[in-house]
């Protein structure tokens, strides 16, 4: 068999399996927190050995990209030594073994997302190739009369497409509202729905907050009126496991490289009939059945929206990530990064003037934050003198940023091989910042 | 002074600091000195694009010389654009569009010249440059 899918650590697995034992209740999770093993973990990281500036590397911008575990970077080097070819065409082996390896990458992201089928799972360059997709395709299906929907918490790639859409199509956009706590109003929602929704697009969980979005409550009130409902996973697929056919959801889309996997490759999940009714996004090679000058017909599912040669290493890896952290099991995860939240968050509380944007009860490993009247570039560049990374900015959602009336913040993100230790880091940074700039 | 020997002064005063904290706290210093546009000027033709934090900059011709006034949000890059300014203003548009920039590495800044960096120290030279090409064409 392939080397490719050996490669896993054993000792990962080992600590993966001795801790699924205990995971059936709250206390074998807190029991879990204890023996999930950061320092382990960590070796799998040849990046986190870095230093910057002379210090050792404190990656905090897990939102922006997760780091790559060296398991993902094996299974790269792996593919271009030993199976590199073009897929899907070609009779010889070699082209057979990597179209073999990228159909079981198909395979195992479908088994991970629940998927009915795994031709509902359309290969991408990430998520926003993803939301662009389903957007063109809904361009012949709808006209001025009709309705979308997005959130206040969407990234500008969930925000920017729709609105192309409604200018081809005369189609009206409205917004569900926010609160200071960075929640969605779900009152107001049930108040934008109308006959006239034919989508909504909410984030699963938001990027400059960390929100978590209602989105079964979300998705069934959609349904209610007759509305498709795609759902921008990017942020949630690092730390939670989405069932699709649980969720009934329409289209989910997210980017391997939020868990652990390359940059440039990402999954639109769409259900099997609105696959079909969507026209192609993109025209070129693997795409089509016949080709004539009078009249092409198409491939079916998924090689419909699958035009030219795609990113065949990044889609396979992208299978070896999500075994990866499968390996590792996403309910530790959670419960570690959960942790993690509660100790930052009560830490950076301590700093004087520092205020913290989005205090949802639901949310992930994320905090944005200001020191008070201390702009976030300056602290950010301060932070990256002392080794530590962390995003400054609007972080491409300037309605927010609007919202609250501020040019930016500082974003910490942290994810499960982050320790207390580099919090405590993180922390005497601000503070150092603090006093330099005020 | 010519640009050259500004820059060779700037290189000199930052040459005394040890570290990367002091020679930013020198520069944030340098900041509070720098000559301040007037809230007039503060329009959103004159923010200079590519910066995470808001930059504006003014030119105003005097005599033959160039003026620059400006201002920043953020305290580090109101630090630089002093710096910049400092070398460029009251001096001849020709001259600014000839002088190298290089004395920025040799101060310890050098990584705020990557163009990937979201200060836009390269947006805030080629800005500055460009009023100087615009004035040249007046004189």
């Amino acid at each position: 068999m392939f080397k490719l899918f050996t490669c896993s650590s054993n000792r990962v697995k080992a600590v993966a399996r001795a801790l699924s034992y205990k995971t059936n209740s709250i206390s074998g999770v807190l029991q879990l927190q204890v023996m999930l093993n950061v320092n382990n973990i960590r070796k799998d990281f040849p990046i986190l050995n870095r230093k910057v500036n002379g210090k050792p590397l404190v990656y905090l911008d897990n939102a922006a990209t997760s780091q790559t575990p060296k398991q993902v970077i094996d299974a790269i080097v792996d593919y271009y030594s030993n199976y590199n070819a073009n897929i899907h065409r070609g009779v010889h082996t070699l082209s057979q073994e990597a179209t073999d390896l990228y159909e079981a990458s198909r395979i195992k992201i479908q088994k991970h997302f629940n998927a009915k089928h795994a031709h509902e799972i359309i290969f991408t360059s990430g998520t926003t190739h993803g939301i662009n997709l389903v957007a063109n395709g809904f361009a012949s299906l709808l006209n001025k009369n009709d309705e979308i929907i997005v959130s206040a918490l969407e990234h500008h790639s969930n925000i920017v497409p729709w609105q192309m859409l409604c200018e081809r199509t005369g189609a009206t956009l409205k917004v569900i509202p926010m609160n200071l706590e960075g929640e969605l109003l779900m009152d107001v929602y049930d108040t934008l729905l109308t006959a006239h929704t034919k989508l909504v697009f909410v984030n699963h969980i938001s990027n400059a907050l960390g929100t978590i979005n209602p989105i079964e409550y979300i998705i069934e009130k959609a349904h209610n009126v007759g509305a498709a409902v795609l759902i921008d996973g990017a942020q949630s697929c690092p730390h939670i496991k989405p069932n699709v056919q649980e969720l009934d959801v329409d289209f989910y889309v997210t980017s391997a490289h939020k868990m652990c996997g390359p940059t440039g490759v990402g999954m639109l999940y769409g259900k099997e009939a609105w696959l079909n009714k969507l026209p192609p996004y993109q025209g070129g090679g693997e795409m089509i059945d016949q080709v004539s000058f009078k009249k092409t017909t198409y491939a079916a599912l998924p090689h419909k929206f699958e035009a030219g040669t795609p990113d065949i290493a990044g889609g396979i890896v992208f299978g070896t990530a999500i075994d990866y952290m499968n390996s590792i099991g996403f309910e530790h995860i959670a419960a570690y990064e959960n942790e993690l939240l509660g100790y930052a968050t009560k830490a950076l509380q301590t700093i004087e003037g520092l205020k913290i944007y989005g205090t949802a009860s639901n949310k992930t490993s994320v905090i944005s934050f200001n020191l008070e009247g201390i702009h976030p570039y300056d602290v950010g560049t301060i932070l990256d003198k002392l080794g530590i990374a962390v995003r400054t900015g609007h972080h491409c959602t300037q309605p927010i940023m609007d919202f609250y009336k501020i040019p930016g913040t500082v974003r910490a993100s942290f994810a499960f091989y982050n320790t207390k230790e580099e919090i405590d880091i993180l922390v005497s940074g601000v503070k150092k910042a603090k006093m330099m700039l005020s | 002074m010519s640009i050259t020997d500004i820059q060779n002064e700037i290189i000199e005063e930052f040459s005394m600091f040890e570290d990367w904290e002091e020679r930013y706290q020198y520069m944030i210093d340098l900041g509070k000195d720098l000559p301040m546009i007037k809230e007039a000027y503060k329009t959103d033709s004159n923010i200079i694009k590519g910066c995470q934090s808001k930059v504006w900059v003014h030119a105003e011709l005097k005599d033959d010389k160039i003026e620059f006034t400006a201002d920043s949000d953020a305290i580090i890059t109101k630090g630089i654009i002093a710096i910049l300014i400092r070398s460029f203003s009251n001096q001849h548009p020709k001259d600014i569009i000839d002088a190298n920039t290089d004395f920025i590495d040799q101060i310890g800044l050098k990584e705020h010249l990557s163009p990937t960096r979201a200060n836009g120290l390269v947006s805030m030279i080629k800005q500055l440059k460009l009023y100087a090409i615009a004035y040249q064409t007046q004189l």
